[in-house]
Order: C-alpha cells, then sequence, then structure tokens
C-alpha cells in the first residue's frame, strides 16, 4: 500500500501520512457503528428498543453523541497533574491505533507488512497500560487510582497467557508475520487454524482439540485485556464510578471511549487472524468465480470485517449477560488457570508440531 | 528500610452508583482491604417524625409513603394498624383482604427491586431491567386502583381510599400467572450464575447470634437461619388465616448468612407472597371499604407499639397520643436502618468490592434510613 501511495504522489512523505491516517478511516466509522450496535444489542437483550429517535433505528444516534461530546466543555479539576491528565487519553488511544498498523486488512491492504507482527502487537499494547496508569495518576482521585492500579495489575497478567496462545500458534505457523497467517488459511474454512490448519494428516486431528483450548484461552484472555465484563474491573461503576476515566469529560473522554472500542476490534481482529483465516473467506471467493481478480481484496476486507464485528458482538453477548468477578478472582483465574493451562497447551502443540 | 505505609480513607457517596440512595461511606483501607467502615447518614432526612406532630391522625399517611418509597403500602398498612389499635377500632374483612393483597404486591415489588439492583451492583445488568419489567405489573395494578405508581396514601384509617376495580381481581390471577415462571427465570439467569455465586457466597457472613444482637430483622435476619417473620410469630390482620412457609438461609452455597443466602431468602419470599395472594385473591368478600372510617379521628390518651412485616424486615409504629387530633409523637423503628448497623461488622476484612455486594445484600432504603 505504501508503495503504490508512494508512486501515485511521488513522495514518500505524502504516502507516509496518507498510510498513518488511513486506519482512522476504519476506526471511526467502526466505533459509531459499534457504540450503536452495543447499544441495540443490549436493548432487544434486556426486552427495550434502544436508540429510536435520530435516523432509522437510531443509526444517527452516536454520532449525535460525538458531536454533543466535541462541544462539550473540556473540564480539568484543579488539583490534577495537568500534564498528564491531558496527554494520557491520547496515549491510551495511540496503544491501540498502533495495533492497527500491523492488522492484514486484506491481501492488498496492511498498514505495515511487518515480518515480527505479532510481537510487534504484543508490544504496542502494552503501551496502554502506561496511558491508563498516567491518567489514573494523574486524575488526583482515589477512584481514579484504584483504577488505573486495578487495569495494570490485570493487563500486564493477562498479557501473559495472550502471549503464550500466540507463541504456540508461532510454533505451529513457524511465523511471526500476520498477513502470512492468514494466508495460509487460504481457501476453505477447514483450514482455519482452529481446525488444525492447512496441512491434511495425522497432525491436523492430533491438534484440533488443543487449537479449540488455546482459542477459548486466547479470548478469555483478550477479553480482559480489553477490560470487558466479565472482566471490567477498572471501570466497574458499581464500585469504582467510573475508573480511570472518571475525571474526564468531553473530547478526552471520547478518546478514551474510541481506544476502548478500538481495542475491542483490535483484539477480535487478531483472535480471527490466528484462528479464524482473518482476511480469508470461508466459502471460496466471488472474485474467483466470476474471473474478477479486483473483486477479491474488497471480498476479504468484507470477511475481516464481519469476523471481527463477530467476536465484538459475543463480546456485547457476555457483557449483557454476566455479572462481574471480583478482582482478587480475577487474578486467580489468570495465574492459576490460564497460565498453567496455556503453557501445557503449548507443550503439548510443540511435541504435535515435532511429529 | 521498611516502607512507610499508610491507610487509606476512600469516602463512598454520597453521590456513588451504588450506595443506594445519598448515604456516604468512610471505608478504612489497607490496599483493596477493608478495616472499618463508617456509614454516615442524615443527607436526605426531612424530619418525618417532628412534622407529625402537627398534623392530624389522617394527614400523616402521606408522610409515611415517603419513608421507605419502595414499599409504601405496607408503610401504610403499618401505620392504620397501629392508630386503628390505639382506636379500638374492627375494621371490614373486605378492607383486611384487600390490605393483605395489596401488602404482598408491594413485598412482591420491593422485592424486584433489591433483587435487581443487587444484581446491577454486582454487575450484571440485565436481569435488573428484566425485574424492573415485571415490577412495572404491580405498579400497573396499583395504578389503577389508587392512581398513584409509588406514593399511593391509599390505606386508611378504618378503611381505604378507592375500593379494587372490577378488573381487579382478574388482572391479579394474570399476574401470578405470568409471574410465577418468571422467578424461574431469574434464577437461571442470576441466581445460579457461577459467577454470581463465586461473588456472593461466603461473602458477608452473618451468624444469627450477632444478627439478634444487632436487631437486624426481616430477610436478613431470616438469611442467618432464624424463623422470625411478625406475620406469623406476632400476628396482625388477617395473616393467621393463610398458610404460607417462612424461607430461612441454609447456606445453599457457602455459609449460613452469606450474601447469596440473602439474596435467595428474597427469592423464596416472593414466591410465598404468590401462595398468599393466590389464597387471598379467591376469598374477597364484598363489602364497603369506607363504612368503618371514623368522622374524627381522636384517639384516647395513651400509648401504643405495633410492629408489621416490611419487606426490609420489623416496622414498627410507636405512638404517643394526648388525646388532641394531633399525635404527641410518632416514633418509627425503620428496618433499614437497624439493619445498616450491622455493616461495619461484615465489612471487616472484606475487598471494596464486597462493600458492594454486602452493601445490596442487606437492602436498604434511604429515604427510611433518614427519615
Amino acid at each position: 500500500m505504501f508503495e503504490f501511495l508512494s508512486d501515485l504522489f511521488g513522495s514518500q512523505i505524502i504516502a507516509a501520512f496518507i498510510s498513518a491516517a488511513l486506519p482512522l478511516v476504519f476506526i471511526v466509522p467502526f466505533v459509531i457503528f459499534a457504540v450503536w450496535l452495543e447499544r441495540k444489542v443490549s436493548a432487544h437483550m434486556q426486552d427495550r428498543l434502544g436508540p429510536m429517535r435520530v435516523g432509522w433505528h437510531g443509526w444517527l444516534q452516536t454520532i449525535a453523541d460525538f458531536f454533543k461530546l466535541l462541544q462539550k466543555e473540556d473540564i480539568v479539576a484543579s488539583d490534577t497533574d495537568k500534564k498528564f491528565f491531558n496527554v494520557a487519553p491520547y496515549i491510551v488511544f495511540a496503544g491501540t491505533y498502533l495495533v492497527f498498523a500491523a492488522l492484514p486488512f486484506s491481501s492488498a491492504y496492511i498498514g505495515t507488512s511487518l515480518d515480527i507482527g505479532l510481537f510487534y502487537i504484543i508490544a504496542v499494547s502494552g503501551l496502554v497500560v502506561i496511558g491508563i496508569l498516567m491518567a489514573g495518576w494523574a486524575s488526583n482521585n482515589k477512584y481514579s487510582l484504584y483504577g488505573a492500579m486495578r487495569s495494570a495489575a490485570q493487563i500486564v497478567s493477562y498479557e501473559i497467557p495472550t502471549a503464550i496462545v500466540i507463541l504456540s500458534i508461532v510454533m505451529f505457523t513457524g511465523t511471526l508475520s500476520l498477513s502470512e497467517i492468514s494466508d495460509n488459511q487460504t481457501a476453505y474454512f477447514w483450514n482455519w487454524y482452529i481446525f488444525g490448519g492447512p496441512d491434511w494428516g495425522l497432525t491436523k486431528f492430533l491438534v484440533l482439540p488443543f487449537m479449540i483450548i488455546g482459542f477459548l484461552i486466547l479470548y478469555i484472555s483478550t477479553l480482559a485485556e480489553v477490560n470487558r465484563t466479565p472482566f471490567d474491573m477498572p471501570e466497574a461503576e458499581s464500585e469504582l464510578v467510573a475508573g480511570y476515566h472518571t475525571e474526564y469529560s468531553g473530547i478526552k473522554f471520547s478518546m478514551f471511549f474510541l481506544a476502548e472500542y478500538g481495542n475491542m476490534f483490535a483484539v477480535s481482529a487478531i483472535v480471527s487472524v490466528i484462528f479464524f483465516g482473518g482476511y480469508q473467506s470461508p466459502i471460496g471467493y466471488l472474485g474467483d468465480a466470476l474471473a474478477a481478480n479486483w473483486l477479491i481484496p474488497f471480498e476479504q476486507l468484507f470477511w475481516f470485517a464481519a469476523k471481527g464485528i463477530f467476536f465484538v458482538f459475543v463480546q456485547m453477548w457476555l457483557r449483557w449477560t454476566l455479572p462481574r468477578v471480583r478482582v482478587d478472582q480475577l487474578m486467580t483465574l489468570c495465574w492459576k488457570y490460564l497460565i498453567p493451562y496455556s503453557i501445557v497447551n503449548l507443550i503439548i502443540i510443540g511435541i504435535i508440531t515435532l511429529i | 528500610m521498611a516502607l512507610k505505609t499508610q491507610e487509606l480513607v476512600l469516602n463512598m457517596g454520597p453521590q456513588h452508583p451504588s450506595t443506594h440512595g445519598v448515604l456516604r461511606l468512610e471505608l478504612e483501607l489497607e490496599g483493596e482491604v477493608v478495616t472499618k467502615v463508617i456509614p454516615h447518614l442524615g443527607y436526605l432526612h426531612r424530619c418525618f417524625e417532628k412534622h407529625t406532630e402537627a398534623m392530624t391522625y389522617p394527614q400523616v399517611i402521606p408522610y409515611t409513603d415517603r419513608m421507605d418509597y419502595l414499599a409504601s403500602m405496607y408503610n401504610n398498612f403499618g401505620y392504620v394498624v397501629a392508630v386503628e389499635r390505639l382506636l379500638g377500632i374492627e375494621v371490614p374483612e373486605r378492607v383486611e383482604y384487600i390490605r393483605v393483597i395489596m401488602g404482598e404486591l408491594q413485598r412482591i415489588a420491593s422485592h424486584l427491586v433489591a433483587l435487581g439492583t443487587y444484581g446491577l451492583d454486582i454487575g450484571a445488568f440485565t436481569p435488573f431491567l428484566y425485574l424492573f419489567r415485571d415490577r412495572e405489573h404491580i405498579l400497573n395494578l396499583f395504578e389503577i386502583t389508587c392512581g398513584a405508581r409509588l406514593l399511593y396514601n391509599y390505606m386508611w384509617i378504618g378503611g381505604l381510599s378507592h375500593d379494587i376495580p372490577s378488573d381487579f381481581v382478574r388482572l391479579t390471577k394474570e399476574f401470578i400467572s405470568y409471574f410465577k415462571p418468571t422467578i424461574t427465570e431469574l434464577n437461571e439467569l442470576l441466581s445460579y450464575n457461577k459467577i454470581f455465586i463465586e461473588r456472593t457466597a461466603n461473602v458477608g457472613i452473618l451468624p444469627a447470634d450477632t444478627a439478634i444482637s444487632y436487631g437486624i430483622t426481616g430477610p436478613n435476619l431470616r438469611a442467618s437461619g432464624v424463623q422470625w417473620d411478625v406475620r406469623k410469630d406476632d400476628t396482625y390482620s388477617i395473616y393467621n388465616r393463610f398458610d404460607f412457609e417462612i424461607p430461612v438461609g441454609k447456606g445453599w452455597f457457602g455459609t449460613l448468612g452469606d450474601c447469596w443466602d440473602r439474596y435467595y431468602v428474597r427469592v423464596l419470599e416472593m414466591e410465598e407472597s404468590l401462595k398468599i395472594l393466590e389464597q387471598a385473591i379467591d376469598q374477597i368478600p364484598e363489602g364497603d371499604v369506607q363504612s368503618a372510617i371514623p368522622k374524627r379521628i381522636k384517639p384516647p390518651v395513651g400509648t401504643i407499639y405495633t410492629r408489621v412485616e416490611n419487606p426490609r424486615g420489623e416496622l414498627g409504629y410507636f405512638i404517643i397520643s394526648d388525646g388532641s387530633v394531633n399525635p404527641f409523637r410518632i416514633k418509627v423503628r425503620a428496618p433499614s436502618f437497624v439493619n445498616l448497623s450491622v455493616l461495619n461488622e461484615l465489612c471487616k476484612g472484606h475487598l471494596v468490592a464486597d462493600v458492594v455486594a454486602i452493601l445490596g445484600s442487606i437492602d436498604i432504603v434511604l429515604g427510611e434510613i433518614d427519615r
């Protein structure tokens, strides 16, 4: 993509700027859609209608809310650490945004096709913790501080099972590159890694159950990493009011909001890339059938978004069904169950790979 | 070198999503572990008891509505029973039946709010709205009867403000048959949820002797295994005619008297209330609901203390009459107020998240605590 743009404009700087801004074209509409979807999903699960007034079934509601937030007074309480307070939301958002740089949206568009894409994603998503801690500390509010501390502990802990599961996949596939992993799972859905990968043979059937276990561990840990119910400790509204973003309002608050929903999609996309073929179609391409090759990248974009949104929907589904676990139970789950299981899973997948 | 550690004081409330009103809790914390809880009251104090001294006896009834605003019917009930005993008047059968029906409907409505908001405290949002949907049916029944949905002023001394409308019996029966399966739904959705049990079982254990020494009443006491219910043990109105059980806590998923027990006793009580409703709705006799209302209410000199089983516990009215049309003094024994006093005992050594779970499980209404 970058090469294409630099050829088009004849300047690498312009191409770099455009490439850097491209994920926004996806994130902002996605967040607007996801917030609306969340409200609709929750409403229909709870026997009500949700937003109905602005636009057809309220689809303009989020846009209206967004403009409302833009116009709001940007309150900075007097005793906050102003510098950190102002910077924190953008750092949190940056952490999310950087992940999008390495996501393979389709075979034609990937921000940066890094050879160490998975490693890069694990690394930059850690940036979110710094932003959250900064926000919590700078707010000079006990609830914010508690929220931030919980969040930091939670995200750091849950990165371990995530990383271990990803490691087992890396071992199995022999690559860290997200686009290569996606390419491996081409053609039909039985080639996905959750079903044991594209190679037909004994390995595929041996590894299948452990892939499913790996997927479950990864999905649970990513839920915790993006602070969604049942692991929404940091912003547990019944205890901590709103956690680390209690003191924020207006555009800075919406930055946190953007980051949260962006993150939801990012982790869903990672799950779908690793286990569900990423941008690959489960049922073959229309472009192949019609002999129209230009159609394929668009189809891939559709499948990528569809899989991502499906997992986002599952996150919402869980949120509106389950209560919230307690902070110590959260840690117990991570350290006593997920990490040992994922290590055992890693060893087994390793042995199978060797065979 | 040892690190310097310090206790952290966290103010929870008066504006906090899960203090169930304008309650301020001063939490002393060591890390996330609570060492002491000091509740600060009075943000909603409206001098109810002092006001009543300037009112005539019937004028006090709307004030009782505004104490425990989730159980207004029952507050009326307790007050009118007290004044009727002071006056020594008998009320017609029909009135007694309607009062019991209203009281039990109110108990279900109140428990629905208690259970729903408890789910909300634990982080489950959806059951809350399901239960509010069911509560709506009860509020509609109240609305067609007396026109109000929250503060009814329905039970008058010696009678009722309105007779029940003609389709009330049919609608109540419909409600009973509609509501029974939704209790099962609630149990499947929330009560037996693994995370919910993890959060509430073995948390905030209230032993029976502590409960008794603090004067805890209502579902909170029964959850500790003490079979005490004013409806049965010091009966009033016509409760002795109905066949119902008093559910007590059994330590289903943990220790006797934990938060889950307190939660589940309320679920069982709704079922018992349905039993009473089913029996009462078929037996309502004909009659006039206003025939026994005295023209001039002027009780003889004397005192009376009457207690009734409000959804939250033992609601007592102590009335001193000096023989005039105004009460000399009315003192309310508010169950929420007494139940709240045990909070510090329950919260010690638990986490901040548990304070929310424990506070929700005692089910307080600030309107009644501050009066």
